[in-house]
């Protein structure tokens, strides 16, 4: 089924059930990524005040996805839900567990950033770091504009770079390494960025799982553990 | 014009166009192939090109399905799609409806069932059905179940009857809760033990099939419970077909689901991927209550 069409079913209630926790998912994910946003930001500017509301603000994204569990439980108890309906809470109950441990991500970040302005960094690292967070960004709003698309091609697309943000987190974690041995006084800092790195990293793979649960939900089948070229092959369209 | 000319003019446009509506539909709905797996590695029942009409109407088109030895065929539908139709072809109660005309070939075990040698009573013994509304005779529970292995001569004498009276009760779970009052009358029990008498009385002349149409439709949700229990046990001896509005009823108790629309079979595969990732769109549109 390429379209889903969730808003044609005979109960306008259900309808309108699936379409405002699809809204819901859409704004939970606008919220986890401007955390990861601002995480970066505060960050890579070195701004405390940011990186405070950053570190302290993840309570919002928790309540949103405990709501949402919630309201995939009525309608799996009232429902039933079958076929792409069904596929469709699943997606919805997977796809919020991700989003939530982006927020922890940026949470972390965000206190790592804390701790980092007030110290005397290692600006140079920055640059590298700052590439991989706008990379990653891109890819998890890459995910979240194929869910709101149920855009299968473009799911592919995104959760095809999660390599290459793997190997700039090896790149970045390699230099990172070199320079603890060069000034082993700035190891704890180091560390720390190093840890930021690691989030950002993992910010991606969560990314990417949510483009396999948007591959799920349109197309029925489960690519968990498919390899990437697999996947491909069998969901871009050769041109 | 009055207004309520008008309405009528209106309502007859409408009927005018569903009329037209369901024409083209059903043109189109004839050319469907069907899709997935409509046929077994072992089957007991093998339906091919499967033509039934009354009258004029055509109620079922080209319908190829085979139903696999111990396995459960669910058979949903909207109302009209002819799943009840095509049920009662299995063992020929089609055959008592004037105008009902049969084209096609149903084999079981190999044995073609419309051959006009067949004896449709024996046919029907080895072809049991349990009907929608629980309907057991007006006599007592033992006679109930007595009375298709005495006719066909199943038991040689009283001890063997009682046997299989007690067997069949006690496979249609129902022995515990009847075994004392065996002689009251069957009417007397509640909707649920009346449907698992029915059940009994089916199972009592060891048939081969059980046909189900629609079993759990009057009864309440424990009693369903336990006829889909005992669906799920009896899967084991026999082989069953059941015709069924409620889907999570096809999805619970079904190793295979067909779905049936406007007398063809649209779509039938394995009952996890019908539920899950249904490929015709008519499937999808209604196991998930879409407007078509």
């Amino acid at each position: 089924m390429e379209n889903l069409h969730i808003d044609q079913h005979i109960s306008r209630k259900y309808n309108e059930e699936l379409e405002d926790l699809r809204n819901k998912v859409m704004t939970m994910g606008g919220m986890v990524e401007k955390q990861s946003k601002n995480a970066l930001d505060a960050l890579i500017n070195g701004d405390s005040s940011l990186a405070e509301t950053v570190a302290t603000s993840d309570y919002r994204v928790n309540s949103m996805e405990v709501e949402i569990d919630a309201e995939c439980t009525d309608i799996l108890a009232r429902r039933q839900p079958a076929a792409s309906d069904l596929r469709m809470i699943l997606t919805v109950i997977k796809t919020i567990t991700d989003l939530e441990r982006i927020g922890d991500e940026a949470e972390k970040i965000g206190r790592f950033a804390l701790k980092l302005a007030n110290s005397q960094e290692p600006q140079s690292y920055y640059s590298e770091l700052h590439h991989l967070g706008e990379h990653v960004i891109e890819m998890l709003h890459g995910a979240l504009d194929a869910f709101a698309r149920m855009d299968v091609e473009a799911a592919v697309r995104v959760a095809g770079r999660d390599p290459e943000i793997d190997q700039e987190f090896e790149a970045l974690t390699r230099m990172l390494i070199t320079h603890m041995m060069e000034d082993p006084r700035e190891v704890k800092n180091v560390l720390r960025l190093n840890w930021c790195a690691r989030s950002l990293e993992r910010i991606g793979d969560h990314s990417a799982n949510i483009c396999e649960y948007i591959i799920y939900l349109v197309k029925g089948h489960d690519v968990r553990h498919v390899s990437l070229e697999q996947i491909q092959d069998t969901y871009i369209q050769k041109k | 014009m009055s207004e309520n000319n008008l309405t009528s003019k209106r309502s007859d446009d409408n009927v005018q166009n569903l009329r037209e509506c369901d024409i083209r539909e059903s043109a189109k709905v004839r050319e469907y192939e069907t899709i997935g797996e409509p046929y077994t590695d072992n089957a007991k029942i093998c339906a091919r090109d499967v033509n039934v009409y009354y009258g004029d109407k055509q109620a079922i088109i080209d319908v190829s399905l085979d139903i696999g030895s111990n396995e459960v065929l669910a058979m949903i539908g909207p109302s009209g799609c002819g799943k009840s139709t095509f049920l009662r072809t299995l063992n020929r109660m089609n055959d008592i409806i004037p105008d009902c005309r049969f084209e096609g070939n149903i084999k079981l075990d190999g044995e073609d069932i419309y051959d006009p040698e067949q004896d449709t009573v024996l046919l029907r013994a080895r072809v049991g059905m349990v009907f929608q509304k629980p309907n057991p005779f007006p006599k007592s529970i033992y006679e109930n179940v007595a009375y298709g292995p005495r006719i066909h001569g199943l038991a040689h004498n009283k001890a063997e009857l009682d046997d299989i009276v007690e067997k069949s009760l006690r496979r249609a779970s129902l022995f515990d809760e009847v075994k004392d009052q065996l002689d009251k009358p069957g009417t007397g029990l509640s909707g649920g033990q009346q449907q698992r008498l029915c059940i009994a009385r089916a199972i009592a002349v060891s048939p081969e099939v059980i046909l189900m149409d629609e079993p759990c439709s009057a009864l309440d949700p424990i009693a369903t419970a336990r006829i889909e229990e005992l669906i799920d046990e009896l899967k084991e001896k026999f082989t069953i077909a059941i015709v069924t509005h409620s889907m999570q009823q096809a999805a619970r108790v079904s190793q295979r689901t067909a779905y049936f629309h406007l007398g063809k079979v649209i779509e039938v595969g394995d009952t996890r991927e019908v539920f899950t990732t249904p490929k015709h769109e008519l499937t999808e549109n209604y196991i998930t209550g879409r407007i078509g």
